[in-house]
């Protein structure tokens, strides 16, 4: 974990970006303690103007604290950080250009719909003509006009969201941070929001740093993905980045599922590496920053890219005899488990065609069959 | 500037904290001071403190006299702090099980007598009980009685008086205690093989014992220095700790003495207190 | 009930235990409704008593012989009384006023703020409502005799704020407690500086805290007693110390028309606090 714990894509992403030295936001360095307690250990990144960008990990990894010394909360122990390229500092909340949209909502409740929403342009000194417009634009962003003169008491989960979220977006902040904003809405709700979230991302042109710990959402609405864990930032990239080549055990583990074969690296050509396992079997994979030959590493290959085949080459890379396990039918697939000597191995197999019979599956329990995937399907993690 | 910040910070507290702590300094401890070297000192001719200092009163406060008095006060208050939970947890279960809208209503009830003047509602039981009182006037009337009964002027009826006057700061926590309790568990304590004793014991007591800590310590320190009830049911013949404080400031005038056994009283109650925040775990009062 | 799957329980705030169906539970069900029947009788027959003997036109005696309004018509004509009355309320105003400021002052340092020796004055702060009142009474008594000063309505009002604040900083500490600090956040975040956020977000989000805590420091004031009968000067009578000397003296009915009209205040000051608390809701 150590070797991956330096977030590895936070350097490339500066010198690939065409407008180098203009973010939305930056972290360089930043660090919060707690005591004794890194809450936020070293981390650094650079986010730019008009992305989704979401922080993602379990709770407790730093992601909220990120987010709440972006909104000027709380003040980092070291380490810079700067909206719209100026520094921060000292800056108190009531002067950054950034608006939040809390977890619990934090509505006023002693005052409307309206009164909630307009708070900010007040505050501002915005004529009454003006603030009247805009909150109305705004209400009507989140398609609640009709809803102005109501107590947030008065309001489903949903529809306080979305005052949340216009009288947030009416003062057309720099930077939009959303704080597990869907967390408390059930799953239904919460899908229809996600899609609206990103809609409405689209059409008003901000930036949204948003923080969560379901990776489903962050993998439907993010451009790009912090994974987050303990503190330290491990790895900033796409969905498909994040998924298809996890820097380290901890995102592969903790995006999707997957399989995780231990061994021994030996050998590493261009780039594949092959793993031998305690049990002898080797595997060819795609090899990772910090995999070195003759030192331990971990074969990341996900459920969905090998196939179980009655028969094969017992010669080609990766393909080895194994034993049926247990099956388990869930509708858009089946779900194999296998063993490879000591080795549970979970396979799915996607169900092309339609069928009612149980046993038209050629498998059963206790079974024989053959396990192979392409080396291009697996990844060498160091470590 | 964050020396600036912290300087900033220290004087916003103090100016918070100053009318607080002022007051609870000067018009508080002070006082509890004062009494404190009072008690040590003798008094003149007009009951007055005066030196020499010495340990007299409270020697003369464990005589036997001044002993048996406090043990009584401290007997009839935990009397009266058992009746009036054993009386209050039922109505208050009653209250918290009932529905929404008639629970209302019942905890305006309780709610009544809580804020109304306790001089008054001691009075409107003494006016009750009397000899010439309703109560007698209506048993001769009905021919039940010839001769009135006496009700007042006797232990018991200080201790009818103490739980009539303290029974609502009983249900009161007591209520909001149960209010919050979830009957679930109660079904979940039965669905695992309770039975019904053993599912209040076991699972419901425990759980609003913070309520029944409370209610039972705003009985118990009230009754053992009341004064009023004391003196309107007993009728001038009990005496409880409160009067003979009270007659060491009045017909008595004995200022040492008096603030010897005040605070005497203090220390009881404050050990009864703090043997309730160590039981408690220090949960705040559920006023 | 007795059934032994382990059921999902529902929502607590929408549970209601389904009625009782065995014998016994039937019976523990009756003596509930038994001992909260007695309970209700013993707190309120006095109390009607009282108000119905207020109407009786006999001097003396329970005997019932007949309906008057006499008694309230020389209430208003009985000049210490009135004054007493008078003094109540100027004293319940002023030091409810006073402990109100003082004791949401001290709520706030206590809940939001850390310093040293918090922990003493979270013990001292509780102090006051755990020493009898007969203490407090005496020791304020011999204070102000020690320091030679004068006892009257300085001394009264002083007093009650000193025994009424604790129990506002009760109050409106509880209030902060349950308090959501992200609210708060929510306002700096849309541009409101520390006092903008205080004035317009934390103090009307305390007002029923406060509010509750003024009523009970009013009703605390006005009710008082033994404190206000140690404190007080010559001639300084509350309401009631005034009623404690005319029972002093022999019962009169006149006494059962003032504290009828005492019983009517609380009433009212009850349904006016509840109707707060629901308009809030």
């Amino acid at each position: 974990m150590d070797g991956a714990s330096t977030p590895l894509h936070a350097k490339p992403d500066v010198e690939d970006s065409a407008l180098a030295n203009d973010f939305a936001v930056e972290l360089r360095d930043v660090v919060k303690l707690y005591g004794e307690v890194a809450a936020v250990d070293h981390v650094t990144m650079f986010i730019r103007h008009n992305e989704f960008f979401s922080l993602l990990g379990p709770s407790g990894c730093g992601k909220t604290t990120s987010l709440r010394m972006i909104a000027g909360f709380e003040r980092p122990t070291s380490g810079v950080i700067a909206i719209d390229n100026k520094l921060m500092g000292a800056t108190p909340p009531f002067r950054r250009d950034v608006n939040t949209v809390f977890q619990s909502y934090a509505l006023f409740p002693h005052m409307t719909v309206e009164q909630n929403v307009a708070f900010g342009l007040q505050m501002k000194g915005i004529n009454k003509d003006e603030t009247k417009r805009r909150t109305q634009e705004a209400l009507e962003l989140v398609r609640l006009p009709q809803l102005a003169g109501r107590y947030p008491k008065q309001m489903s989960g949903g529809q306080q969201q979305r005052v949340a979220l216009a009288r947030a977006l009416v003062n057309r902040p720099k930077v939009l941070l959303l704080d597990e904003p869907l967390g408390a809405l059930d799953l239904k709700l919460r899908k229809e929001m996600q899609i609206e979230l990103k809609t409405l991302q689209h059409q008003v042109g901000i930036t949204f740093i948003y923080v969560t710990h379901d990776q489903e959402e962050a993998l439907t609405m993010s451009d790009r993905i912090a994974i987050m864990s303990r503190g330290k930032a491990l790895q900033i990239g796409s969905p498909l980045e994040i998924y298809e080549r996890p820097n380290c055990r901890f995102v592969a583990d903790f995006i999707g599922e997957t399989n995780f074969l231990d061994g021994k690296v030996i050998e590493v050509r261009g780039d594949f590496a092959t793993l031998e396992l305690p049990s002898g079997q080797t595997f060819v994979g795609r090899v990772s920053e910090g995999v070195r030959a003759g030192a331990h590493a971990t074969l990341s290959v996900r459920p969905e890219k090998m196939q179980l085949l009655e028969n094969a080459s017992s010669t080609a890379a990766n393909t080895y005899q194994v034993t049926v396990f247990s099956i388990a039918y869930v509708g858009s697939d089946t779900r194999v488990i296998i063993n490879l000597g000591a080795q549970r191995i979970d396979v799915w197999e996607q169900n092309s065609s339609s069928t009612l019979n149980p046993d038209d599956y050629f498998f059963k329990p206790g079974e024989n069959a053959w396990l192979t995937f392409k080396p291009e399907n697996a990844l060498v993690l160091a470590g | 500037m964050m020396n600036a910040i912290r300087e900033r910070k220290r004087l916003q507290i103090f100016g918070l904290m100053f009318p607080g702590a002022f007051w609870l300094v000067v018009f508080f401890a002070l006082p509890l001071l004062v009494i404190f070297v009072i008690s040590f000192m003798a008094r003149d001719e007009l009951g007055s403190p005066v030196p020499p200092f010495s340990l007299d009163n409270y020697q003369q406060a464990f005589d036997s006299l001044y002993l048996n008095l406090f043990l009584f006060s401290l007997w009839i208050s935990l009397l009266t702090t058992v009746v009036t939970l054993l009386i209050s947890f039922p109505v208050a279960l009653y209250i918290a099980r009932s529905p929404k809208r008639w629970r209302n209503i019942l905890i305006f009830l309780v709610m009544i007598p809580f804020w109304t003047n306790f001089l008054v509602r001691t009075y409107a039981l003494q006016f009750l009980m009397r000899a010439n009182g309703p109560i007698n006037t209506l048993l001769q009337g009905l021919g039940v009685i010839q001769e009135p009964i006496s009700m007042l002027s006797t232990p018991v009826a200080v201790l009818i008086g103490l739980v009539y006057g303290e029974l609502p700061f009983m249900i009161l926590p007591l209520y909001a205690s149960l209010e919050k309790f979830d009957w679930a568990m109660f079904e979940a304590a039965q669905d695992l093989g309770a039975d019904m004793r053993r599912a209040f014991l076991r699972v419901m007591l425990p759980m609003t014992m913070p309520g029944v800590l409370a209610g039972s310590i705003l009985v118990f320190v009230p009754s053992v220095g009341s004064y009023i009830t004391v003196e309107l049911m007993g009728g001038g013949k009990i005496n409880m700790i409160g009067r003979v404080i009270a007659s060491q400031f009045g017909v008595a005038s004995n200022w040492p003495f008096g603030s010897a056994i005040s605070l005497l009283l203090m220390v009881v109650v404050t050990i009864a207190a703090l043997v309730y925040f160590r039981v408690g775990r220090g949960e705040r009062m559920a006023l | 009930m007795t059934n032994s799957t382990i059921v999902v329980m529902g929502d607590r705030a929408e549970y209601a235990p389904p009625a009782p169906e065995r014998p016994n539970l039937r019976l523990g069900q009756l003596s509930l409704i038994a001992v909260t029947l007695f309970t209700f009788a013993f707190l309120y027959v006095p109390i009607i008593v009282l108000i119905l003997f207020s109407f009786n036109s006999a001097r003396t005696g329970a005997v019932w012989q007949g309906f008057t309004l006499s008694w309230y018509q020389r209430l208003l004509g009985n000049e210490a009384l009135l004054t007493a009355a008078g003094r109540s309320l100027i004293i319940g105003i002023v030091s409810t006023a006073g402990s109100v400021v003082i004791g949401t002052l001290t709520a706030l340092a206590m809940e939001r703020e850390h310093f040293r020796a918090k922990a003493v004055w979270d013990g001292l702060l509780y102090m006051p409502v755990i020493i009898p009142e007969i203490v407090s009474g005496v020791s304020l008594l011999l204070f102000f005799a020690a320091g030679g000063i004068e006892r009257g309505l300085l001394t009264l009002v002083v007093s009650h704020i000193a025994f009424s604040m604790p129990f506002v900083y009760l109050t409106v500490r509880a209030r902060l407690a349950d308090f959501d600090r992200s609210i708060e956040e929510a306002a700096q975040d849309l541009g409101a500086d520390e006092a903008k956020t205080f004035w317009l977000i934390t103090l009307p989000l305390l007002m029923p805290g406060i509010v509750s805590g003024a009523l009970l420091a009013f009703t605390l004031s006005i009710d008082d007693f033994i404190i206000s009968f140690f404190v007080t000067g010559k001639g300084w009578n509350t309401l009631p110390i005034y009623i404690w000397s005319q029972l002093k003296q022999g019962v009169t009915p006149e006494i059962n028309a003032i504290s009828a009209v005492l019983l009517l205040f609380s009433v009212s000051v009850i349904a006016l606090s509840l109707l707060l608390q629901r308009r809030r809701n």
